[in-house]
């Protein structure tokens, strides 16, 4: 995802919008991973505005302060593919339109506090449960939130046993034999 | 090749073999020592098999790999009723079963927890009862079960090495006075039985991949299959377990990998299940001779369903931690599992480092929460740690697996409901522990504590207990059930009460202790 300029948007899926962005830590872990600091994700069902509201109702859910909306897009990504059945396509464009319509046309043009209220009081809607359940999940299963969060993931995959396992330096070591032995170093 | 290649194969009207329902602790265990006396075994197992090789390193993916996820419903005022409706417990449904993604907690009952209904008398709402046996009478084969499962601390296997967040809780144990130490694991420390030593990974709940840690899956299962009297038939769903005229057990009837009714005789028939499972393939087996489900005059089929008491406490810190890192449960604290009525309850519990990697710490933390507080702990994940409480809940006639009247699964046959009601000494003890764990992270400059919900139940048991009076359970002291002689329980389903102690030591010694007898009623002609 991160590897597509900005400049290819245009020829992105024709169907659905597209959120883009870049991302705003240049120094950042993930931007030590990203190839480019701009970023675009195409969407297939959903509009690129659909997709700027859902993406700022994450962030409103999940309030992580330094998370790129790189990492949030990931959240968009799969309402995006849930909207695919016209069922949840439905719900999302409802739950959108009439907060657009509560607030002049414009929910996004809202200030913070008030988008935070308006969003709270759906609390328990299905619209609102859609979104909650989607980014507890999708939010924090990707290699980039990883990153962000220092879960490193499947590189435990070969095990951590020469690397890091127990490297805690801020408390005491605790003494043998409560603590037990490294393979083959048992006295 | 697969584990199945060169097995022996039975008939299916073959009624002199004995059928084993899962693959698991209990059936797995069982089958193993079985087919070592020579007998002939058939285990069907209702999951497909995933080798150490298909093990994934991603929680999510792992979950969707081997998790049971027919359906099941649930009622009742425990929690997970509203979180997770249709996920009352987290097992496995693959060749091996929830031994392939345990932590490997093999700690023994304490003799006490045999004699519950004496040592702690009634309890009201509480349905106790003294086990038929005691554990004078199961430590030989505790001791048989640890050197087979390789147990650190036992048989002068080293513990293993503390990972990070074993050396948050030793140092919280330490200010609290309590004692510590790494625990009593079937992880291989060192190289033993053909298997490797642990690696540290930290995907312990997704499956092994060293083999270090001990599951049926790569231990009894092919030691069985190696003695030439054990068939393994995977993707094999169990419908029912049919009997005759005399109400003796004749075989069961299954659904094969293409969802194709097949029958296999057998002399004997073995449930291990897990405890929803076992529950209800005995009420689905209801006959005009057994109208209320097979093995149930008693009417204990499905109760006293106990899943402990859980809990967990997660705490952070100015310094990091990274708790994923390594074993499981990498530290284990005993001296809150003492019987101590002046604490406000009977039984104890036991504290147990625990770990979720982000994906799960999201789902589980607390499931349904959002905003800024639950992002606040996520933001601190990697100076986390976490530890698990588990200990003794009480068996309740109303806590039960039943029928679902309605759901049905695949194979058109009726779903488990699962009704779970907190006992008020569950929620004492709980409280008590959740004080405990706050005050041991506390004690080492905690910023945050976090109280953590019991997750769908991974400890399952007592829906089919043991009893010495006929009337006051399914089993008998060897898991033999009252009304079918040929007809056992054989996984965590016997429990007549749940103790404080992770469940799988006592599954695997009472499996191997039901084999012996069941050899000597088959030799005695018995059975
Ligand atoms: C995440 C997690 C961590 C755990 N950690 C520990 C620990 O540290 N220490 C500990 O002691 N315990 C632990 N446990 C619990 C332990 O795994 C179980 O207690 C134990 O595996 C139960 O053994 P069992 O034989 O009853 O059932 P299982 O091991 O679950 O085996 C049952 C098998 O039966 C099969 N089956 C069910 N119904 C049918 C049917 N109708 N036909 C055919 N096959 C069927 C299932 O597919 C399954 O494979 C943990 C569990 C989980 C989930
Ligand atoms: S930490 Fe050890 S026991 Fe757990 S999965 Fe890894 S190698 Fe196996």
């Amino acid at each position: 995802m991160l590897s597509r300029p900005l400049s290819r948007r245009v020829f992105l899926k024709a169907s659905g919008g597209a959120l883009a962005g870049t991302l705003a830590f240049a120094s950042g872990p993930i931007a030590l991973l990203a190839p480019s600091r701009s970023w675009a994700m195409p969407l297939d069902t959903l509009s690129s505005r659909q997709g700027e509201v859902l993406l700022e109702i994450t962030k409103h859910l999940f309030p992580h302060p330094g998370l790129e909306d790189a990492v949030y897009a990931f959240v968009v990504k799969d309402l995006d593919k849930a909207a695919g059945v016209e069922q949840t396509h439905e719900l999302i464009q409802g739950g959108i339109a009439s907060l657009d319509s509560d607030a002049s046309g414009d929910w996004l043009a809202l200030d913070k506090q008030e988008q935070f209220q308006r969003i709270e009081a759906l609390e328990g809607t299905p619209f609102f449960e859609k979104i909650r359940a989607t980014a507890v999940v999708s939010l924090y299963n990707n290699p980039l939130a990883f990153t962000h969060f220092g879960y490193q993931g499947e590189e435990g995959d070969v095990g951590y046993l020469y690397n890091g396992f127990s490297d805690l330096t801020w408390l005491p070591d605790p003494p043998q034999p409560a603590d037990g032995y490294m393979p083959g170093k048992a006295s | 090749m697969a584990m199945t290649d060169n097995q022996a194969r039975f008939a299916q009207d073959d009624d002199s073999v004995v059928v084993i329902i899962g693959s698991g602790a209990g059936g797995g265990t069982l089958a193993n020592e079985l087919a070592s006396q020579g007998i002939d075994v058939v285990v069907l197992e209702a999951g497909a098999i995933h080798t150490r090789d298909d093990f994934l390193a991603d929680e999510w993916a792992a979950f969707s790999q081997l998790s049971w996820l027919d359906n099941r419903t649930t009622s009742g005022s425990f929690r997970l009723a509203k979180d997770f409706p249709n996920l009352p417990a987290w097992i496995v449904k693959s060749v091996g079963g929830t031994t392939v993604h345990w932590a490997g907690a093999s700690l023994r009952f304490q003799p006490h927890e045999f004699r519950a209904l004496s040592e702690y008398g009634a309890v009201e709402g509480a349905n106790l009862l003294d086990w038929p046996l005691g554990y004078d009478d199961l430590a030989p084969y505790y001791a048989k079960a640890e050197n087979r499962m390789g147990v650190t601390r036992t048989n002068d296997i080293p513990g293993l090495p503390g990972n990070n967040n074993f050396h948050v809780m030793y140092a919280g144990a330490k200010n609290l006075g309590y004692s510590c130490n790494t625990g009593h694991m079937a992880i291989n420390s060192e190289i033993r039985d053909g298997r490797a030593s642990c690696q540290q990974r930290g995907f312990c709940f997704q499956g092994c991949r060293t083999g270090a840690k001990w599951s049926t899956l790569y231990t009894e299962l092919p030691a069985a299959i190696a003695t030439g009297h054990m068939e393994l038939r995977p993707q094999s769903h169990v419908a029912t377990i049919e009997h005759d005229d005399q109400g003796r057990a004749t075989g069961v009837t299954y659904f094969d990998a293409n969802g194709d009714m097949q029958r296999q005789k057998a002399r004997i028939v073995a449930v291990a299940g897990n405890s929803i499972e076992t529950p209800r393939l005995l009420l689905n087996s209801a006959s005009s001779m057994f109208p209320d489900g097979l093995a149930n005059s008693s009417g204990q089929v499905g109760r006293n369903y106990m899943r402990h008491m859980t809990g967990s406490v997660y705490a952070t810190f100015d310094e990091p931690v990274h708790m994923y890192r390594g074993t499981t449960m990498a530290g284990i604290i005993s001296d809150e599992a003492r019987h101590d009525p002046s604490r406000g309850f009977v039984g104890g519990y036991e504290m147990e480092t625990l770990s979720l990697g982000l994906p799960f710490m999201a789902a589980f933390l607390d499931p349904g929460a959002w905003g800024s507080k639950f992002a606040g702990a996520l933001d601190q994940y990697d100076h986390m740690a976490g530890m698990w409480l588990v200990g003794e809940d009480m068996p309740r006639e109303t806590n039960r697996i039943t029928l679902n009247g309605e759901a049905k699964d695949a194979y058109g046959l009726p779903v488990a409901n699962v009704h779970y009601d907190d006992h008020p000494n569950d929620i004492a003890m709980r409280e008590h522990g959740f004080r405990q764990g706050a005050a041991l992270y506390e004690s080492v400059g905690a910023r945050d504590i976090y109280r953590t919900p019991p997750y769908p139940s991974t400890h399952n048991m007592g829906s089919c207990r043991m009893s010495a009076r006929a009337q006051d359970g399914v089993c008998n002291g060897y898991g033999q059930t009252h009304d079918v002689a040929n007809l056992f329980i054989s996984d965590g389903s016997q429990f007549t009460t749940s103790a404080a102690e992770n469940p799988t030591l006592t599954i695997v010694s009472l499996a191997i202790r039901q084999a012996e007898h069941i050899g000597k009623l088959m030799k005695e002609g018995a059975v």
